[in-house]
């Protein structure tokens, strides 16, 4: 074989692959623009494309309210994680103080726990305090990540000393040290941490699935789960137009984002 | 000169601000104030959102616990005997199991294949790179509904059989395909990432060790038997853990969404153990039961995480 058949090889099997990655986004989209009387058709494009099924759905469904309780909790949570991970990290990483050695692998460890072993008793806690079937009930569990203090530590260590203490000479505070000076040197790792705290938020479905009773307050992806299932069993047009709701709005960021996302995912993949 | 005119001009200036005066901190005090400020919050949280919980699932664990029921007595071992004689608990186990190889072993594989796939060519690398990391980065639950509807009875998929002159399958109403159908849409939506870290893994590999290999005439095959794959097994390594963790836990919103009673059927054939968990305890309410489950969970869980630990920390010399 010589160089260019095996370079046609080789593009032909990535550009199969692609088709295999990219297919069910584009039938997903396809069926949410065809009408009921076409929808078992095997065309791509339908013959009378509508955007009957979208305004079906903000109508006549809470899909526009889940998907702006979504779109807080995931934006609330973020900004927790992104605070007080790089926060506790940098404390870690560059202080000496009682018991931190301690705390660090009292953190570490709860990396070990799986989430799973904690629904029951926050399940308990929140029936006890009041906290099911509102926005702090599906809050609580994410507002902070012993994977982020971790990750941030690693990073914050490559801070050099003599930065923060320079900081200090000039008259500047701790926080503002932080804020200022140490913030500012790890903002690639921040922002990976806050796309995966975002992406997981995003699909979390477990919890919201347990802590939540009233439609009102589902999130999108327990949202669509009931609807699919529910009422509108194999209305697929209807379902797939949900699923586009639900799917599109991470597709776009993405692709906003993808160079941060990529080289986020080895940063912290290498760490 | 100077001086005279400072003394001068004062009175005409504001008065500095009577300042309100902390005792003054020494410098070490301060750091020590703001270390303990700032762990106060963050402390509080991991006592009582993680470690009290960790805690107390054990204790109910130990308990015959019923929600609806005001005593829970302590049983002992017993929820953990009843878990061990429950052939529906057996069988969630084994379906984990088949979950975490299958599901691994297919990321991993095609993961790096693609990777040495892209590793090959100069064009279009990145374009490609981001068509096989889109599902990565989706709703799963979407991509669950999607799925579905590709494998429907009258779906796409079964359309293209008939078409092709092919009989029409089951798949999510069989209980011999189903599991493989769901673990084909994890895959499907994780490779991506694998891809990613292969991607990294194989620019770390220096190109002499290449370049050494090709003088002694090595073929592709051989240069990846003896250069890439035990470079690489680092990477390898990382990835099955990885993998293996995300697959316990994320296999719940996958199952719930694509089994066709939305509870591991048919005739429990993709149920998985942390669906087992959610449909002990929050549908017939034993959370005694439920709570053992999740602490044998949390044994493979940590078994996996001291082997990765085991494993990672060798070392590797060039």
């Amino acid at each position: 074989m010589n160089k260019r058949t095996k370079s046609a090889i080789v593009y032909t099997l990535l550009i199969l692959g692609s088709i295999i990655m990219i297919f069910p986004f584009i039938w997903m989209v396809s069926t949410s623009l065809k009408t009921p009387l076409e929808v078992y058709s095997l065309n791509i494009i339908p013959d009378n494309p509508t955007f009957e099924n979208y305004r079906r759905i903000f109508q006549d469904t809470l899909f526009g309210k889940w998907f702006i309780n979504s779109l807080i909790i995931a934006i609330v949570t973020t900004i927790s994680v992104a605070f007080f991970d790089t926060l506790v990290g940098y404390i870690i990483a560059k202080y000496k103080f009682i018991g931190k050695t301690i705390i660090f692998i009292a953190i570490l460890s709860t990396l070990m726990v799986p989430t799973e072993m904690l629904i029951i008793p926050w399940y308990l806690m929140s029936s006890e305090f009041g906290w099911t079937d509102n926005y702090w009930g599906l809050l609580f569990p994410g507002l902070m990540t012993g994977f982020g203090v971790f990750l941030m530590k690693q990073f914050m260590e490559s801070i050099p000393d003599d930065l923060l203490d320079a900081a200090r000479i000039d008259g500047l505070g701790e926080f503002k040290i932080f804020m200022k000076i140490a913030i500012p040197q790890v903002w690639p790792a921040i922002s990976a941490l806050c796309i995966f705290t975002f992406l997981s938020n995003w699909n979390a479905f477990l919890w919201p699935l347990i802590v939540i009773e009233s439609p009102e307050i589902f999130t999108l992806p327990v949202g669509l789960s009931f609807f699919a299932s529910g009422e509108f069993e194999s209305r697929w047009e209807l379902i797939m137009a949900g699923a586009t709701i639900t799917a599109l709005p991470l597709i776009l960021v993405f692709f906003l984002l993808q160079r941060h996302i990529i080289k986020g995912i080895t940063l912290t993949g290498m760490k | 000169m100077a001086e005279q005119s400072y003394e001068t001009n004062q009175p005409l200036q504001p008065k500095p601000k009577p300042k309100k005066r902390k005792p003054r901190l020494t410098l070490n005090q301060s750091k020590y104030l703001f270390v303990y400020a700032c762990l106060l919050v963050p402390l509080l949280f991991y006592i009582t959102i993680r470690f009290i919980p960790t805690l107390y699932t054990f204790n109910i664990g130990f308990r015959e616990w019923n929600i609806l029921s005001p005593e829970q007595p302590f049983i002992g071992f017993e929820n953990y005997v009843a878990l061990a004689q429950d052939p529906v608990f057996r069988k969630s186990l084994i379906n984990t199991f088949i979950f975490i190889f299958f599901g691994v072993l297919g990321q991993v594989v095609i993961g790096l294949g693609v990777a040495l796939l892209l590793q090959r060519i100069n064009k279009f690398v990145g374009v490609f790179r981001v068509i096989y990391f889109i599902p990565y980065v989706t709703s799963i639950v979407a991509v669950s509904w999607v799925f579905r509807w590709l494998f429907m009875n009258n779906g796409f998929v079964n359309e293209m059989l008939v078409n092709l002159g092919l009989p029409a399958q089951l798949f999510l109403n069989s209980p011999n395909q189903a599991i493989y159908i769901i673990i084909a849409t994890m895959v499907w939506q994780a490779l991506g990432f694998q891809m990613v870290i292969f991607l990294a893994g194989l620019e770390n590999i220096p190109k002499t060790f290449y370049e050494a290999a090709e003088v002694d005439g090595a073929n592709s095959w051989q240069k990846f038997k003896s250069v890439t794959f035990p470079l690489l097994n680092p990477t390898i390594v990382f990835s099955v853990v990885i993998g293996s963790i995300n697959f316990i836990q994320v296999s719940f919103t996958q199952v719930v969404n694509m089994s066709v009673d939305s509870a591991g059927g048919p005739l429990q054939s993709t149920l998985t153990i942390v669906v087992y968990i959610y449909q002990l305890a929050f549908r017939q309410f034993s959370m005694g039961m439920a709570s053992a489950a999740t602490v044998i969970l949390f044994l493979i869980v940590l078994t996996i995480t001291i082997i990765q630990m085991k494993v990672l920390s060798k070392k590797f010399d060039y």
